[in-house]
């Protein structure tokens, strides 16, 4: 049950984009077609989950046993760029399809703080996955993971949907291009902010 | 002339090459931390030490860095002044700390530090590198401190912690919805400003 809690706060209440703010920067600039937004996302979901798997280990058997939890964000930052550039390797090899169709999204997911931002939420005990401030298992830190990615790609796919709409409405100059699309994402996350009485606890 | 040159460098960080009204970089700290003035000038300033030294640090190590490594590189020397400003915070200021939360460890993505690196620090040299990060951090400061000044105003009625409307205000401008549309207003009054101007 709390899994499951876990994982609709993380996709509607506390949705990564628009209540917490990551990776706001992909948010505005992949999302001017929906297919690219889509293509953004799955490949997000993809290193988040092996990322969040490999950060939590690294913590909890590295960091933590050896007591150089200082070097923290050193060693997430190297654990993911390293994996992003493997699973690119990987794909490359194992699947040209899918490569084609990633392929140049992976490298510009290193700098995408969400992802470092999920792995570093799930092994501090400050934050509010949905049931309570509380350290998560690995079986659900990657389950938040996932979770927090399929937010992130509904975030991403309807605010495309709403920008491929905009492109072809008449925009007051001075707001054309970044500013409109923020006030567009400040509506969507007042839409969000409905649903922050769905998980009670 | 040489000082007209790193003047003209600095000025163009805050305003020509303004990190976050004109370049659009690093949004995720510019709205996730600027819940108040305070916050606001606090990140800016923390990622412009940040800003600063990865700027120095990487323009005299940059020759001997070879080419195909080179974003390994630069995010290890990001990331180990990120760890040192967060120790020193957690240190001699915590309640900034808190209040920065997650945001701190994130400085290491933040797409200016970077892209500063790979725009500007490893062609030139350390004085003008230095002098970018302090103009770019300088830009990027008052920006933050501008969207948490006017955010504060609306959503709790206090100006740097000092109130001057009795009440809460219109709680939106603290929540994230505020955010993107008091960003997105700035952002527009600066292009009126700077286009007038050229």
């Amino acid at each position: 049950m709390e899994t499951v809690i876990i994982f609709i706060s993380a996709i509607f209440v506390n949705n990564i984009v628009l209540t917490q703010f990551l990776g706001i920067c992909p948010f505005l600039g992949v999302s001017k077609k929906v297919s690219t937004a889509i293509g953004m996302s799955a490949a997000v979901a993809f290193v988040m989950a092996i990322a969040t798997l490999f950060t939590w280990l690294l913590q909890y058997y590295v960091l933590i046993p050896w007591s150089i939890e200082f070097l923290q964000t050193v060693s997430f930052i190297l654990v993911i760029a390293g994996l992003v550039q493997m699973v690119e390797i990987i794909i490359k090899k194992i699947s040209p399809a899918l490569y084609q169709a990633l392929g140049i999204f992976l490298p510009l997911i290193t700098t995408n703080c969400v992802v470092l931002g999920v792995a570093i939420q799930v092994v501090s005990n400050e934050y509010n996955f949905g049931s309570g401030p509380h350290m998560l298992g690995l079986g659900q830190s990657v389950v938040f993971a996932v979770a927090t990615a399929l937010g992130y790609g509904l975030a991403l796919t309807l605010f495309a949907g709403i920008r491929e709409q905009l492109e072809l409405s008449n925009v007051p100059k001075a707001f054309k291009g970044v500013p409109i699309a923020l006030l567009t994402a400040g509506l969507m996350a007042m839409a969000f902010m409905g649903f922050s009485g769905l998980v009670s606890f | 002339m040489s000082r007209n040159n790193k003047l003209q460098i600095i000025l163009d960080g805050i305003v020509r090459n303004n990190p976050t009204f004109v370049l659009v970089l690093g949004m995720c700290p510019t709205l996730g931390t600027t819940t108040s003035a305070i916050n606001g000038m606090s990140m800016g300033l923390a990622t412009m030490c940040v800003l600063l030294l990865s700027n120095i640090v990487i323009s005299a190590v940059s020759r001997f860095i070879p080419d195909k490594v080179r974003i390994p590189c630069y995010i290890v020397v990001i990331a180990s002044f990120v760890t040192i400003v967060q120790l020193l915070l957690q240190a001699f200021v915590p309640s900034v700390y808190e209040a920065l939360g997650i945001f701190l460890p994130l400085i290491v993505v933040n797409c200016i530090i970077l892209g500063r690196a790979e725009a500007f620090a490893n062609k030139n040299g350390v004085c003008d590198s230095a002098c970018d990060g302090i103009g770019v951090g300088i830009g990027f400061t008052i920006a933050l401190t501008a969207i948490g000044l006017v955010r504060e105003m609306l959503g709790a009625g206090s100006v740097f912690g000092f109130k001057f409307i009795p009440g809460d205000g219109a709680l939106a401008f603290i929540l994230a919805p505020g955010a993107f549309i008091v960003l997105a207003y700035l952002m527009v009054i600066f292009r009126k400003l700077t286009s007038d101007k050229a």
